[in-house]
């Protein structure tokens, strides 16, 4: 019997009980449809990490100040001295694998343009930060290193603050007051949108690191030159490790710890941290997927269930096929092809509940999703798979029926 | 004279029920000849229901050999012998076995469709053997749209879509009633006036009696052969 002779077979038994063969099918709509949001979920989310680790720069440490011990107690993170420029200028002149470093100091200040306020984000930095974080200027310029030591009156803003104070009108060359100090707008920098813990990372401010200590966060300064934290990055091809120890050992000097002692300082490699998060994340993926198997693997159940129902069922059906001519063989394919039938019938039906339920996530934005081509061909073979493996043993056991017993067969 | 088409000898059938072994058929020999209308009688249990189960290779003998058209049957592969069932054997049965929710034409394809007739030759040929049998105009109707004599001449135009050698007929009219069994009786008749090879099990005396030989069966043996 040729296969398309099987599948017309295969198609008017699945109609006759059409009822039955949807219930049949519903284990592999939700197997597949599962492994599919899975998929997309798990996608997603390694999408996410990896526009991260390059939204962040990949070759970039972050140094921070760390917990002061006095008289054996704590003073929690941040509370020892502050790096200063000084510190800055001798990473980048004495460790080699330093391409480039730039203070930051971050705060918020009160904006205020065209009679307009806002509340926003501001960072005080050296002229090298933006390049560090990989980021640029759409419009305009950054600042220059001379307006830098110069203390300059000048500011980069992100769009949203240009939306926000503007009305997205051109802002280049215009006045801001930040905390009632008048500023000049000289850069725009590039949108880059929502950050995937939900931040807008457009809504910022980027001033001298100077000019913010001295007229923006003067008040809480203790050491001249403070500098909260430090961004490093390191020459492309460097040894991250290697170049990290460099700057401890550094900095170590230049802040007179006793050897043995515990540094005050922390070295941090943020592409790290996410690759450690990316690690776990893709451990549960796995674990969602061993899920969604499992349920294919019940949809499977479920199938070689009904499938041994109907061979029974059909019992004198298959010995009058063997009676006028049947091999054995046609008659598993028969079975065989019916339960693929059902199989992939399902899957497709999997295929677009699971694409609804992905792009109800999607829409949601809880989660980072990802929709993509691969998932059709997931659904088409795990169901094919599916109707394979399960729908043999049912199939098998109609073709090895004696044609005699099976035509009494009441 | 040619050989005969069928030649059965010392046949012998164990059946193993459990510890006990039954012996359906205990010796059987007998010939039959191209073109004979046969009817095999016996009471239930004689074996003749047996016997006609090993003329159609539905089942094998334990001893003894059966050769069909030429063919010793115990020497065939079982590719060959669907191949036989299929296409030497035309079988037709007490309870019809059609296949439900399916049309006449397509129940009578169903042989066709396994030796691998082109879809529009089987479409033909099914066509004319409903013709044949006289349903002509009843090709699409459902067999639970049919009566039981419909029913029954649908079978038989299955049973003779591959132009069988023999037709094997268990207890054709036993589900009918009189009038429609002469009908199936009358169209058996002219099937063998035109040639074919007809066995009929049957325990109905009537029916046996418009056979030309009767081969009468008790506990497994051969214990009439009537011309």
């Amino acid at each position: 019997m040729t296969p398309l002779a099987s599948l017309k077979v295969a198609l008017r038994a699945l109609r006759v009980n059409a009822l039955r063969s949807v219930l049949a099918m519903l284990g592999v709509i939700i197997g597949v449809g599962s492994v599919i949001v899975m998929v997309s979920i798990s996608a997603g989310a390694k999408k996410a990490v990896e526009d991260q680790i390059s939204s962040l720069g990949t070759n970039m440490l972050i140094l921070r100040p760390g917990a002061d011990f006095r008289g054996g107690r704590s003073g929690g993170a941040g509370s020892a001295d502050p790096f200063t420029d000084d510190d800055v200028e001798a990473l980048v002149a004495e460790v080699p694998a330093v391409n480039a470093a730039a203070g930051r100091e971050n705060g918020s200040g009160n904006l205020v343009a065209n009679g307009v306020n806002w509340s926003s984000g501001v960072e005080g930095v050296g002229e090298q930060y933006i390049e560090i974080r990989d980021w640029n200027v759409a419009d305009g310029r950054n600042f220059y290193a001379s307006e830098v030591r110069s203390s300059a009156k000048v500011a980069v803003v992100g769009q949203t603050i240009v939306d926000q104070l503007f009305g997205g009108a051109p802002a280049i060359g215009a006045r801001v007051r930040i905390n009632n100090v008048p500023f000049e707008i000289v850069g725009i920098m590039e949108v880059k949108g929502t950050s995937s813990r939900g931040q807008d990372e457009d809504d910022v401010v980027f001033v001298p690191i100077s000019t913010a200590r001295q007229r923006l966060f003067g008040g809480r300064q203790t050491v001249r030159d403070a500098v909260g934290s430090i961004y490093v990055e390191v020459a492309a091809g460097a040894n991250m490790a290697a170049a990290q120890a460099e700057i401890e050992d550094l900095l170590r000097v230049r802040r007179d710890i006793a050897p043995g002692a515990d540094d005050d300082f922390r070295v941090f490699d943020l592409a790290d941290f996410i690759r450690a998060r990316n690690e776990t994340e893709s451990q549960l993926g796995l674990l969602l997927a061993a899920t969604a198997v499992i349920s294919l693997v019940v949809g499977g159940i479920g199938i070689m269930n009904i499938m041994l129902v109907s061979v029974t069922e059909r019992t004198r059906e298959i010995g009058l096929r063997l009676a006028v001519g049947a091999r054995r063989r046609d008659v598993r394919d028969q079975f065989l092809t019916e339960a693929v039938v059902l199989c992939l019938t399902g899957g497709l039906l999997g295929l677009i509940l699971g694409a609804a339920g992905t792009m109800a996530i999607a829409a949601g934005g809880e989660f980072p999703v990802m929709i993509n081509p691969l998932m059709v061909a997931i659904a088409i073979g795990s169901s094919a798979f599916v109707g394979v493996a399960f729908g043999f043993y049912p199939a098998h056991r109609a073709s090895r029926m004696n044609p005699i017993e099976a035509l009494r067969f009441e | 004279m040619t050989s005969p088409l069928i030649v059965a000898r010392d046949v012998e059938k164990i059946y193993k029920m459990g510890e006990t072994e039954v012996h359906a058929l205990n010796g059987v020999t007998v010939d039959i000849q191209d073109g004979e209308y046969v009817a095999i009688m016996g009471p239930s249990g004689s074996g003749k229901s047996t016997f006609m189960n090993l003329l159609g290779a539905l089942d094998a003998p334990t001893r003894g050999s059966m050769t069909i058209n030429g063919k010793d049957l115990a020497a065939q592969t079982p590719e060959q012998l669907a191949k036989f069932r299929g296409g030497t054997i035309g079988f037709v049965f007490q309870q019809y076995h059609l296949l439900p929710r399916t049309p006449a034409i397509e129940n009578v394809e169903l042989p066709l469709l396994y030796a691998g007739v082109p879809a529009d030759a089987r479409r033909e040929r099914a066509a004319a053997r409903l013709n044949q049998v006289g349903l002509g105009d009843r090709m699409d109707h459902l067999p639970s749209q049919l009566s039981g004599g419909q029913q029954q001449r649908v079978a038989i135009a299955r049973a003779l879509a591959n132009d069988p050698r023999i037709v094997l007929a268990d207890e054709p009219t036993g589900a009918l009633d009189s009038k429609t069994s002469e009908e199936i009786m009358d169209l058996f008749e002219n099937l063998n006036a035109e040639g074919m090879t007809l066995i009929v099990v049957t325990h109905e005396a009537d029916v046996a009696a418009r056979a030309k030989r009767r081969l009468t069966f008790r506990d497994g043996k051969l214990v009439e052969d009537d011309r």
